[in-house]
């Protein structure tokens, strides 16, 4: 069995996912800033100046709040869906843990995510009221963002070994869910009756808890905070027993 | 003490025929049985005592690969138990785990942590690796610039740098050139020297008959024959004049 350095061995994968995708591009990590900057621009621009509305003071954060979690779930959720296929070299002829994998996928889209925080955070201070000590909720409310990706990634990877419509299911799921997820709109003006499965939802969780520390300068709701605490463990739990299951199988079908 | 035991080992695979359902996928994720399976491997019974080094031949499809693949741990057998003891290095495929567009260096150091290695060990072994593969003018070049037998030098030098206690060989030793065979043949004869076990997959037959004491025949996933190398291989060779004359 396998029973080499984990730390060393994620470090490895996330360094090379980051390596290779930006190697041959001169802008680099620019790139990261530059997509969530454009959507925020464009929906300020059509929300503010084409459909005018007056339930939101600061809409170009209101929206960033929205855009960097929604950007991150989407782009580590594809990315992650299709990394077992896509080292199919390694997991066929190399005794790695297979969980490894898609974890390690999901990690080095953090990298992007660091810096798209970064900015949102910047965005928080100079367009918005400015630090506060609820910010000290930030790294629990990512992390349990984090961790449900992992456990969707884990599920869907591993579905995707066997059926490779798995990828093109996630690609529409992230599609529909950019309108599920309050991201152009407040929650309040959802009908009560789905208000609260909106709060199931891990990621329109954390853009609720998001708006609520770095806009409202006040404490997320602690119930807000459970039920993202109790979605996230709960489809990770899910996610790990379903991959569990399903990676004898993965040599036969790479 | 046996180090690889295989007791009535199987392994199936489904038969491409016919279009594959959505019923036929879910089934196979709950664990159903294919009621008509294609056997890489049939009811395989064997043990390698520590130290034994094994060769393992037969024809292409014979259920070689599918038999180092269980020994690697790299899936479960379908039917019966494979028993392995000891720290195992497998090169089983060229360069497995390499990304084209890192370079060597990036390259061994992932291979490194992929074969178990901690960052600690890897730093240490990393110049003795690079005198190995002798590419340090090339070590910095991204792996895709790299031929076949460069790549093969790299992934032998990181393997054989596990200081296993198996070492398992799949056919990958041809690509390399003349030098760098002998030196990796050398190589494994220290290994086997020291008292390590190897198992290895080859059509060189002059090499196994050097290397290996005991050699295990493989046909259409039966075991047709084990025993000493000399008898086994001038069995298979034999049957392969055959029915070459057919
Ligand atoms: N993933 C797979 N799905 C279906 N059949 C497979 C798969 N992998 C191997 N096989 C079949 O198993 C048999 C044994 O293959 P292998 O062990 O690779 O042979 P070899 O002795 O040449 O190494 C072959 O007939 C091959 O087609
Ligand atoms: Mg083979």
């Amino acid at each position: 069995m396998w029973n080499g350095d984990y730390l060393f061995l994620l470090q490895n994968l996330i360094v090379k996912d980051f390596k290779i995708r930006y190697r041959n591009m001169s802008l680099g990590v620019f790139w990261s800033l530059l997509n969530p900057m454009i959507m925020m621009g464009v929906m300020t621009f059509v929300f503010v100046k084409v459909i005018p509305r007056d339930d939101v003071t600061n809409f170009p954060l209101f929206v960033l709040c929205g855009l960097v979690p929604f950007n991150f779930f989407s782009v580590a959720w594809n990315n992650g869906t299709i990394s077992i296929a896509n080292n199919a070299g390694l997991i066929k002829r190399i005794p790695v843990p297979r969980e490894v994998v898609p974890i390690a996928t999901v990690l080095s889209t953090c990298i992007h995510l660091g810096i798209q925080i970064l900015l949102l955070l910047a965005a928080a201070i100079l367009i918005g009221p400015g630090v506060n000590v609820y910010w000290l909720w930030l790294p629990l409310v990512w992390a349990l963002l984090i961790l449900f990706v992992c456990g969707l990634v884990l599920a869907t990877s591993a579905l995707d070994v066997y059926l490779r419509d798995m990828r093109y299911v996630v690609e529409s799921a992230c599609t529909v869910l950019f309108w599920l997820v309050p991201i152009f709109y407040t929650l309040t003006l959802v009908p009560q009756a789905y208000a609260t499965v909106y709060q199931f939802n891990p990621v329109a969780a954390l853009i609720l808890a998001l708006r609520r520390i770095l806009i409202d300068s006040a404490s997320p709701d602690p119930s807000l905070v459970l039920k993202l605490a109790f979605s996230s463990t709960v489809v990770f739990a899910i996610g790990l027993a379903l991959f569990h299951r399903l990676k004898n199988r993965f040599f036969d079908y790479l | 003490m046996n180090v690889i035991e295989f007791q009535n080992v199987s392994k199936t695979f489904h038969r491409a025929v016919g279009q594959r359902l959505l019923r036929h996928y879910i089934e196979d994720m709950i664990g159903a049985k294919d009621p008509n399976p294609f056997y890489a491997l049939k009811d395989v019974n064997f043990a390698i005592r520590d130290g034994e080094s094994v060769a393992v031949i037969g024809s292409n499809g014979a259920g070689k690969s599918t038999m180092l693949s269980l020994v690697t741990h790299l899936m479960p057998p379908s039917d019966g138990k494979v028993i392995v003891n000891g720290r195992l290095a497998a090169l089983l495929d060229l360069g497995a785990g390499f990304h084209p567009d890192l370079t060597g260096r990036e390259n061994m150091r992932l291979n490194a942590s992929l074969l178990g290695f901690s960052r600690k060990r890897a730093s240490e072994l990393h110049d003795s690796i690079v005198d190995f593969s002798e590419l340090q003018e090339f070590i910095n070049e991204p792996l895709r610039t790299y031929s076949s037998g460069m790549i093969l030098r790299l992934a032998f030098s990181v393997a054989l740098s596990l200081d296993p206690q198996i070492l398992i060989i799949d056919e990958v030793l041809a690509v390399g050139d003349q030098a760098f065979q002998a030196k990796c043949i050398d190589k494994i004869f220290d290994i086997r020297n020291q008292g390590k076990t190897i198992l290895c997959v080859s059509h060189a037959h002059a090499i196994l008959r050097n290397l290996c004491s005991r050699a295990i025949w493989l046909d259409h996933g039966q075991l047709i024959m084990d025993g000493p190398v000399e008898a086994v291989l001038n069995a298979y060779e034999g049957r392969a004049a055959h029915s070459a004359a057919e």
